[in-house]
């Protein structure tokens, strides 16, 4: 990738994260932190690509670990978020 | 060429669900749905990878998600809503985890071509080794699994010349014409063995601001490893998430008035103990207590971590109907870090059924307090310690607190005379207005609520 691109690319992507944090009511600083830690779950992805690639022994045992911690990143986030997130809802409906 | 346009498309839509979702994540009405659509997202960029021309070891990968996705769907949903913190900072250290065993396998692979890529490389690799090593740390520590504050001898001088001596082995695996393996090797436990230092001194009082800290280093280490690997996905995603982080963490040291560079190197402990207080604690049975709410007309709870450990917001909710019924206005105040984590009160109390409505901010409420009849304070220590404003000795001095010293009268429920979590001696329990009701949250409110029923007949 172009280098001044991915530039652009970190600096777009950190004023929309300090934007889109910016107007969070204190009670769901939890829920919203939970839920980013979610989708830095996407780091799965790299280590599926990173797996994909190794070659030798070592680099499979690596990658194996890159996988799984990044999928039990993912899968956990995404429970525990929607969890907190689900009595928002349920006390709505009252 | 069809298949790679197919992919590309795809970790650019899931590029936007992320942005939506978190964006969805933070107003109450749309929260559910912003999880749903960066759940989609996720599994749309995990699915299409699938098809990425030229990778093997596919049984390896199945078998990978398919273990680290069960055993985290499966402890998630039985964690205990107070256990929350903890386990977001567990999932959050796999995630750290995961970003430096990708630069781990790209050292291996020794494919890295020019001073940038390597360079971003051992930055995420370092970062994401510290958020893993210090987010276990963080979990053991709330868990209960290790003793809180553990402190080395000398322990800045511990973490500089640890944190310098990384930097240096990160900085000469960069600078080399190849790729060392003893030198990547050594470079990843030092870092390992760093981000455990760091953690372990830190209180517990201080831990969400860390987990918060490492939430936003991982999201960094991410989006380093995406450049690596080329995909703006993990580029996008890790830096919203690095960036949002940040501001999140920035908002947590603010709301307890502590620098971050205080918590990371002056745990709070070894900051002196303020001046002594004195006075008498002066007790009240649960009958007088009930008798106080029951007749008065305006009521302000101020929950704490101590209520939600003994379970008792279920009660605690009970209560507060009961008042209601007899005429009394009864609102709950949340102090920006009550709990463990800004935030995590409102949801403990949400989960009991206490409406969003009847649950106000420190800002909403401080200026109530003067016109209430009784400030109940319950499991609460340091959030309302008047000390905060008046004993510039105080550890906590200029936090800002809950002003529960201003109402009529105070009611604190309290397990024993000690000074609690932090350490610190509260001169609210000593003021002229104050009673403190003894015994576990779950049993004194249950007692106070059977007075109120009785008084109500």
């Amino acid at each position: 990738m172009d280098g001044f691109v991915a530039i652009y690319i970190f600096m777009l992507a950190a004023f929309t994260g300090y934007e889109v944090i910016s107007r969070v009511p204190v009670i769901l600083h939890t829920p919203l932190m939970s839920g980013s830690n979610f989708v830095h779950g996407v780091v799965l992805v790299g280590g599926m690509i990173a797996l994909g690639q190794a070659e030798t022994p070592l680099q499979q045992a690596i990658g194996f670990v890159a996988v799984l911690l990044g999928a039990a990143n993912a899968a956990g986030g995404y429970v525990v978020t929607e969890r907190m997130l689900a009595m928002f809802k349920s006390k709505e409906k009252k | 060429m069809a298949i790679k346009w197919l992919i590309d498309a795809s970790y650019f839509v899931a590029a936007i669900l992320f942005i939506l979702g978190l964006k969805g994540m933070s107003s109450p009405v749309s929260a559910r749905k912003g999880i749903i659509w960066a759940g989609v997202g996720m599994v749309l960029a995990t699915v299409v990878t699938f098809l990425t021309p030229g990778m093997g070891n596919y049984l390896l990968m199945i078998i990978a998600i398919a273990l680290g996705g069960a055993l985290a769907w499966v402890s998630g949903k039985k964690v205990a809503m107070t256990d929350m913190p903890q386990m977001v900072a567990l999932f959050n250290g796999m995630g750290g985890g995961s970003a430096a065993a990708i630069a781990a396998v790209e050292f291996a692979r020794g494919e890295m071509h020019g001073v940038v890529v390597t360079l971003l490389a051992t930055l995420g690799a370092l970062i994401g080794a510290v958020s893993f090593s210090g987010s276990v740390v963080a979990w053991a520590k709330l868990q209960g699994v290790m003793k809180s504050a553990f402190r080395l001898p000398a322990q800045n001088a511990v973490n500089i010349v640890l944190a310098l001596a990384t930097v240096g082995l990160g900085v000469a695996i960069v600078i080399a014409p190849q790729i060392d393996p003893m030198l990547v090797g050594a470079f990843f436990v030092l870092a390992l063995i760093l981000g455990m230092v760091i953690t372990l001194p830190i209180g517990g009082a201080d831990m969400p601001v860390v987990i918060s800290l490492f939430n936003a280093f991982t999201g960094l280490a991410v989006g380093f490893e995406g450049f690596v690997m080329g995909i703006p996905a993990l580029i996008i995603a890790g830096i919203v998430v690095g960036a949002a982080g940040t501001l999140l963490t920035q908002l947590m040291a603010k709301a307890m008035n502590r620098p971050i560079s205080n918590i990371l190197f002056v745990p709070m402990a070894a900051a002196g103990g303020g001046e002594a207080v004195e006075g008498e604690q002066k007790e009240v049975g649960a009958m007088d207590a009930a008798a106080l709410m029951r007749y008065a007309s305006k009521v302000i709870i101020v929950p704490g971590y101590g209520m939600a450990v003994a379970g008792a917001q279920h009660k605690v909710w009970e209560m507060t109907e009961m008042l209601e019924e007899a005429g009394v206005e009864v609102v709950f105040a949340i102090h920006p870090v009550a709990g463990r984590m800004p935030g995590h009160m409102n949801v403990l109390l949400a989960e009991a059924g206490v409406p969003y409505e009847k649950i106000f901010d420190l800002e909403e409420i401080n200026g109530d307090f003067a016109q209430a009849d009784v400030a109940l304070v319950i499991g609460a220590n340091d959030v309302v310690n008047p000390s905060a404003r008046t004993d510039k000795s105080s550890p906590i001095f200029g936090m800002p607190i809950l002003n529960a010293d201003l109402a009529q009268n105070v009611i604190v429920v309290k397990r024993g005379k000690g000074t609690g979590y932090s350490g610190i001696e509260n001169a609210l329990f000593y003021k002229e207005n104050t009673r403190l009701l003894y015994g576990s949250a779950q049993q004194a409110i249950g007692e106070v609520i059977q007075h109120v029923k009785a008084m109500s007949v």
